[in-house]
């Protein structure tokens, strides 16, 4: 009985190696590619930093970073002020259609992103807002949302409305009470909420590939254009930097959701 | 410190009706008791005073002003929530000095008003506590000086004691009420624990299905209840009907019982609390007490006091008497109650 438990633990674990290694294998030869010299992905592994060095030198993919940057940190700052506060309105107040929004709220999470993304290009062309990093802004926004609302609700929910209300009680105003009561209890799920909304941007290809007008890119659409036109381990080399900074966002994510759990 | 009052309040929920035409005087500096088994209205009253709830129809006058249009931050409440509401993120200190806060005290005030509602309330040196850390009577505590802090017109106290257990709710029972005394403010406070109505306030509203049954002082309210609603709520009673002429009812099975006063009419009711009993022989003379013989039919011996269920021609009866040190009287045993005219109290039915 003993020697069965055993030799079941030992397969067990010998399963989740095997389910980490078809997952992390090609992240890790990507990885390991991008210090390696030859541009054909030859071997042997011969060490060196020159794709790193000549990612930096490479104008369009910088461009392209920084650009990734500014719009996913602007929709985060976005998203999760608008988010937080339709949160807010939703378990709140009571109103006319109010179930009604909440459940219109989940259709754009599970609506697959090529057909968000096509309609959005249709509108901005339609409504003249057009192509470019404030279209991506907007359609970034637009689907981060849902998400920022969903888990800033979540938390919400668990707090309940007694505290406003004997914050009210004590004279704050209904933004005091916001401010001095809501958010430090809702931090965590702010934050949480703050790490999707800048995952949802910064991960994002579909959406904007097709609002970005030529010239003007971010880094996903720019990586697809450069595989296009012919590997190179540049290419691995700035994915693994997109791969450590979404890793990092995550890990973030993991020990803020854990906090939120505690309390 | 204020003066409320409620005029022709009226809140309906869906078909249910919270508070039905309720209209009641708070007297500055009462402490004052809404009593009532739970969905009787008496918390969605309260609610309504602190601004919570809107009413459909009334009003709720502070000082004599409509309050219709004034948000609950600004009616200069005070309120203790049933589970104290303590903000969890801030310590005893920053608990306590919310309300000084949020009106902009400078520090040094603040510092000075949240030491002294601390010894009030007497918990001097946890200042630095997360409410988390604290005891449920702690925690109680802190939840008053809250909401004491800014010296508000009004304390609204929400089941305070409820979840506290007996003894620590006896305590905080007799802390309540000398810090209200101390400080000297209106309080209204709803409970459905009758003995922490009688033993804290000062006059009693007694509430049920929305609606006022009785208002008065405690003692008043207890020893003349207006109907078997307020007589079985606010503590226990005996029951005695039948056909009434003048000041005696003809109790099927027991004859003419006489009553305190003169009775309405053709049908009367009268409520006997059972401490107002007491058991005789079975051949002892009534000397112008009411008599019912009957056999004792359960003894409940509680130290202090014993509690007898005796059976009667009437229905049983429950006697409570003062363990005086005489022998007790056995089960089975063939007995009288006797209890005086005046303490046979006619109510509504």
């Amino acid at each position: 009985m003993r020697g069965a438990e055993r030799a079941g633990a030992i397969l067990a674990r010998l399963w989740l190696a095997l389910v980490l290694v078809f997952l992390y294998l090609p992240i890790a030869v990507l990885a390991l590619m991008g210090f390696n010299e030859s541009v054909h992905y030859t071997l042997p592994f011969e060490f060196t930093t020159r794709w790193y060095e000549a990612l930096a030198a490479n104008r369009r993919l910088v461009q392209a970073g920084l650009n990734s940057v500014l719009v996913a940190l602007a929709n985060t700052a976005i998203a999760t002020l608008l988010g937080t506060m339709a949160a807010f309105a939703l378990a709140r107040y009571r109103f006319r259609g109010r179930s009604l929004l909440q459940l219109m709220l989940l259709p754009p999470i599970a609506i697959p992103w090529l057909i968000t993304g096509t309609a959005m290009l249709v509108l901005f062309f339609w409504t003249g807002i057009g192509r470019g990093l404030h279209a991506m802004l907007l359609g970034h926004v637009a689907l981060s949302l849902p998400y920022v609302v969903v888990v800033v609700g979540a938390r919400l929910a668990s707090i309940g409305p007694e505290l406003e209300e004997a914050a009210a009680s004590l004279g704050a105003s209904p933004l005091q009470s916001f401010l001095r009561v809501s958010v430090p209890l809702l931090a965590p799920g702010i934050v949480a909420a703050a790490l999707f909304a800048f995952a949802v941007s910064f991960d994002q290809f579909v959406v904007s590939y097709f609002l970005a007008p030529p010239g003007v890119s971010v880094l996903p659409v720019e990586i697809f254009s450069a595989i296009r036109k012919g590997f190179t381990p540049e290419v691995n080399a700035v994915s693994t930097i997109v791969i450590l900074v979404s890793m990092a966002v995550l890990a973030a994510f993991a020990r803020l959701a854990r906090f939120g759990g505690e309390r | 410190m204020s003066a409320v009052a409620a005029r022709a309040v009226t809140k309906r929920y869906g078909a249910v009706m919270a508070l039905d035409d309720v209209s009641l005087d708070f007297p500055d500096g009462i402490f004052f008791a809404l009593l009532g088994p739970s969905g009787s209205g008496k918390t969605t009253l309260l609610r309504a005073i602190a601004g919570f709830v809107e009413p459909d129809a009334g009003q709720i006058l502070i000082d004599g002003a409509d309050v219709a249009h004034i948000p609950a931050h600004r009616r200069h409440i005070g309120m203790v929530f049933q589970n104290y509401a303590l903000f969890p993120h801030m310590s005893v200190f920053d608990n306590v000095a919310f309300a000084l806060a949020v009106r902009g005290v400078a520090r040094a005030e603040r510092r000075r008003r949240v030491a002294r509602m601390l010894e009030l309330v007497r918990l001097e040196g946890l200042e630095g506590r997360r409410p988390r850390q604290l005891s449920g009577g702690q925690q109680q505590r802190v939840a008053l000086a809250r909401a004491l802090a800014a010296e508000p017109g009004v304390l609204l106290l929400d089941e305070p004691l409820g979840a506290l257990d007996k003894r620590l709710r006896q305590e905080m029972q007799i802390e309540l009420k000398r810090i209200q005394r101390a400080v000297g403010t209106t309080a209204i406070f709803v409970t459905h624990d009758q003995e922490e109505a009688l033993t804290l306030s000062d006059r009693i509203a007694i509430v049920d299905n929305g609606a006022l049954v009785q208002v008065g002082a405690p003692d008043r309210v207890y020893e003349r209840p207006a109907n078997r609603f307020a007589a079985a709520f606010l503590g226990d009673a005996n029951f005695l009907s039948g056909p009434a002429r003048g000041a005696i009812v003809a109790v099927p099975g027991l004859g003419p019982v006489r009553a305190a006063a003169v009775l309405a009419g053709p049908q009367a009711t009268l409520a006997v609390r059972p401490e107002k009993m007491r058991l005789a022989a079975a051949d002892a003379a009534p000397q112008g007490a009411n008599r019912a013989p009957g056999r004792v039919a359960q003894r409940v011996f509680s130290g202090a006091s014993v509690t007898y269920v005796v059976e009667t021609a009437a229905g049983p009866l429950r006697v409570f008497q003062r363990n005086g040190g005489e022998a007790l009287a056995e089960e089975g045993a063939e007995v009288a109650v006797l209890w005086s005219p005046q303490h046979s109290v006619a109510v509504a039915d």
